[in-house]
């Protein structure tokens, strides 16, 4: 088991590996601010406090929604590197690959929207992005397609290196997931939790970019081949399946840095248990079947189906409640937890991911979808859980890391208001949509009735301060990367 | 009561009480602790967590049963018996009612298609909620039930991004008492 260091030794990053990780952290932090920029315009737009038309507002949506999920999955992956790497053989080859291809597919997929007009959302429902009614041209949807497949390609590539490396080492994934211990056997004390959980993402991911990618070929070739018409129903359940899992992905990539960085600034070990190990086979299976839930509102979907996403979408919430939320909390409990940045951030987020999961929850319900359904009570939910749940996952582990290189883990004066003013936006950002979609108003609209414009200026209010302290986290975090070559570990006084 | 009152309620309820969880074992880092109390206090969160497992449980299984054993939506294969049917399809981007006038009170069935892209038939009624929805997909038809207990103008919106003028595809359904005005 690792000590408890604050830096430990197998943690510093050599030169070439220091060089890739920072480029992860600068684009995905730069792609964040702009993408917030973005979602910004779209919220003072709703808000009649500014004036973008409804083909750039779509433009920008789609945009948004896909360069959010996207840069979530780079930036988590990174954390799962990061911290994956300590314990089996990751080549960096993949690791860089991976971003290689990230940045070209970022760029066909920027091209086809902002060029090529594509403005079908980055859940490309079929037929929309080959019937946009002459707004978007057929190459700009197949360009879309075609930076997904990339971004997807680069993806798949670093999950087969790590899995590789995990069977290298574990010999099989069940065995990295501890499945030979869920009912009895002595627990390995020491097997680490990132394993655990990156062995869970590898498995559920791949077979959600899998799905992805069958489902973008099918829609390649329809685009090319409009004789060859698909099933919309199909469609739809093999995008949600890809995106459902995707963007749940990042939450369970983000979380490996709360099990890996908490337990140094509680002082106190956070070793496996059985529950644990139950908490994640369970979350396994559960984040591949519940994709349905996104379907309730199909009433030709077979009823089984619907009956899975409803009880599946409640059940998901026991591991996240029970396991991770809980056991977060009895490790800092009465502990000597130093409140830094990465923990404050890291309490943040486990409290993020387990209050944004109850009105996720409820919407996962039938009866309460028949109501709620595409409303804004959906980006509400997503919101709550992924600003503050997963980003501030990541952002917890840049904090760490440029704590590591200043050799001081000392926070900046300005980092006491840059977190306050982000987790107050944050909530009254989030909240404004849920109280939205409960008054019904619809998501993705362009322009709002005058009854719904209340909400979006709370709505912006809020967003202006997220955005003013993630500019200052980001200030802090390039600068704190670019600043020091060195990396230091022993050298600190850890634990 | 509204349900979608009731549903905001709930989740401020619930969000609430995962924040005082917080707010609490929080409010007692650093709070000294030795290891007599510390082995306890870690029993305790063991014995609380086997009961907030029971509880989650038995809501679990009591709104699962609740809400699932009169199935919420209505049968897709079987013929409905509404006395009143309207044919909806979607079109890029306008909707195409067989009627839209409907009596209050009696049973509606809604017949929901598209003829291009996916939309989204969502039923608002006059204080601005939303009653009902379902998708409106090519290639299928999405059967909904419902009775509108008041007369007056119910205005359907698109809820399925489907092109540049998806906020703007809205079509008025007239709904009047049977007998004169509503009681
Ligand atoms: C200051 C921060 C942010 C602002 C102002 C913002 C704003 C918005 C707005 C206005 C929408 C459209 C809502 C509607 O449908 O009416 C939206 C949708 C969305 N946002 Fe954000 N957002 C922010 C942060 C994030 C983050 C951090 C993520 C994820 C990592 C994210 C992911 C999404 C996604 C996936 C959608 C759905 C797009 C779609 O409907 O296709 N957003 N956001
Ligand atoms: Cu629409």
């Amino acid at each position: 088991m690792s000590s408890l260091a604050l830096y430990p030794e197998d943690e510093k990053l050599p030169r070439n590996e220091r060089l890739v990780f920072d480029l992860y952290i600068i684009t995905a932090v730069a792609l964040f601010v702009l993408m917030m920029l973005l979602g910004l315009s779209m919220r003072l737009t709703q808000a009649t406090w500014a004036g973008i038309g409804p083909k750039l507002f779509y433009e920008i949506l789609t945009m948004h929604g896909a360069g959010m999920v996207g840069t979530m999955g780079l930036v988590t992956l990174a954390v799962m590197w990061f911290f994956l790497r300590k314990y089996v053989h990751l080549h960096l080859w993949a690791f860089l690959t991976n971003y290689v291809l990230f940045m070209l597919g970022a760029l066909a997929i920027i091209i086809s929207i902002f060029i090529g007009g594509y403005a079908g959302m980055w859940t490309f429902l079929y037929p929309l992005p080959v019937h946009s009614m002459g707004i978007g041209s057929v190459n700009a949807a197949a360009l879309f397609f075609i930076g997904y497949l990339l971004i997807g390609v680069g993806f798949l590539l670093f999950y087969l290196d790590a899995a590789a490396a995990i069977i290298r080492k574990f010999g099989n994934l069940g065995r990295a997931m501890g499945l030979q211990w869920l009912f009895g056997g002595t627990i390995d004390q020491s097997h680490p939790k990132a394993v655990v959980a990156s062995t869970m993402v590898i498995i559920a991911n791949s077979l959600g970019i899998l799905a992805g990618a069958v489902v973008l070929v099918m829609c390649l070739i329809n685009a090319y081949f409009p004789a060859v018409v698909l099933n919309a129903l199909v469609v739809k359940n093999l995008i949600y399946w890809f995106g459902h899992m995707f963007i749940n992905a990042t939450i369970y990539m983000g979380v490996i840095a709360v099990y890996e960085l908490l337990p140094r600034y509680s002082g106190r070990p956070y070793a496996v248990s059985r529950v644990f190990l139950w908490a994640w086979a369970v979350s396994c299976v559960f984040v591949i079947i519940v994709f349905p839930h996104h379907l309730l509102m199909d009433y030709a979907q077979p009823r089984w189906l619907a009956i899975i996403g409803q009880v599946v979408s409640w059940g998901a919430g026991f591991p996240v409640f029970l396991v991770t939320a809980y056991g977060v909390l009895t490790n800092i409990y009465r502990s000597g937890l130093r409140w830094k940045m990465p923990s404050r951030l890291m309490v943040l987020a486990v409290f993020g991911w387990a209050a944004g999961i109850v009105p996720a929850i409820l919407d996962g319900t039938i009866v309460v979808n028949t109501l709620m359904h595409n409303t804004q009570w959906v980006p509400g939910h997503f919101h709550f859980y992924l600003l503050l749940g997963v980003l501030p996952m990541a952002l917890a582990m840049m904090y760490h890391v440029i704590g590591s290189r200043a050799q001081s883990s000392d926070d900046a004066a300005g980092d006491k208001l840059s977190l306050p003013l982000y987790i107050i936006g944050g909530l009254v950002f989030a909240l404004a949509f849920l109280a939205a979609g409960k008054a019904s108003v619809a998501r993705r609209f362009a322009t709002h009735l005058p009854e719904w414009v209340p909400y979006d200026q709370a709505g912006s209010i809020g967003a202006i301060l997220i955005i003013l302290g993630m500019l200052f986290f980001s200030v802090r975090i390039i600068a704190g990367l670019l600043k020091t070559p060195t990396d230091v570990g022993s050298a600190h006084p850890g634990g | 009561m509204i349900t979608e009152n009731e549903v905001w309620v709930i989740a401020l309820v619930g969000m609430g009480l995962v924040a005082l969880g917080f707010i609490y074992v929080i409010s007692q880092v650093g709070k000294s602790s030795d290891e007599e109390r510390a082995k306890r206090a870690y029993k305790t969160s063991n014995v609380l967590r086997r009961w907030l497992f029971l509880i989650l449980l038995v809501i679990f299984a009591g709104v699962s049963y609740a809400s699932l054993w009169h199935f919420p939506l209505p049968p897709q294969q079987a013929p409905l018996a509404a006395k009143q049917i309207v044919n909806v399809i979607g079109h890029q981007w306008s909707w195409e009612f067989s009627t839209n006038q409907v009596e209050a009170g009696v049973l509606v069935e809604f017949r929901v298609t598209s003829a291009d892209v996916n939309h989204g038939f969502a039923i608002y009624a006059p204080d601005g909620r939303i009653v009902v929805q379902t998708q409106a997909m090519p290639g299928y038809t999405n059967k909904i039930l419902y009775t509108f207990d008041r007369p007056g103008t119910y205005m359907v919106r698109c809820l399925e991004y489907c092109g540049l003028a998806h906020h703007v595809m809205e079509a008025p359904i007239n709904v009047v008492a049977i007998r004169g005005p509503s009681t």
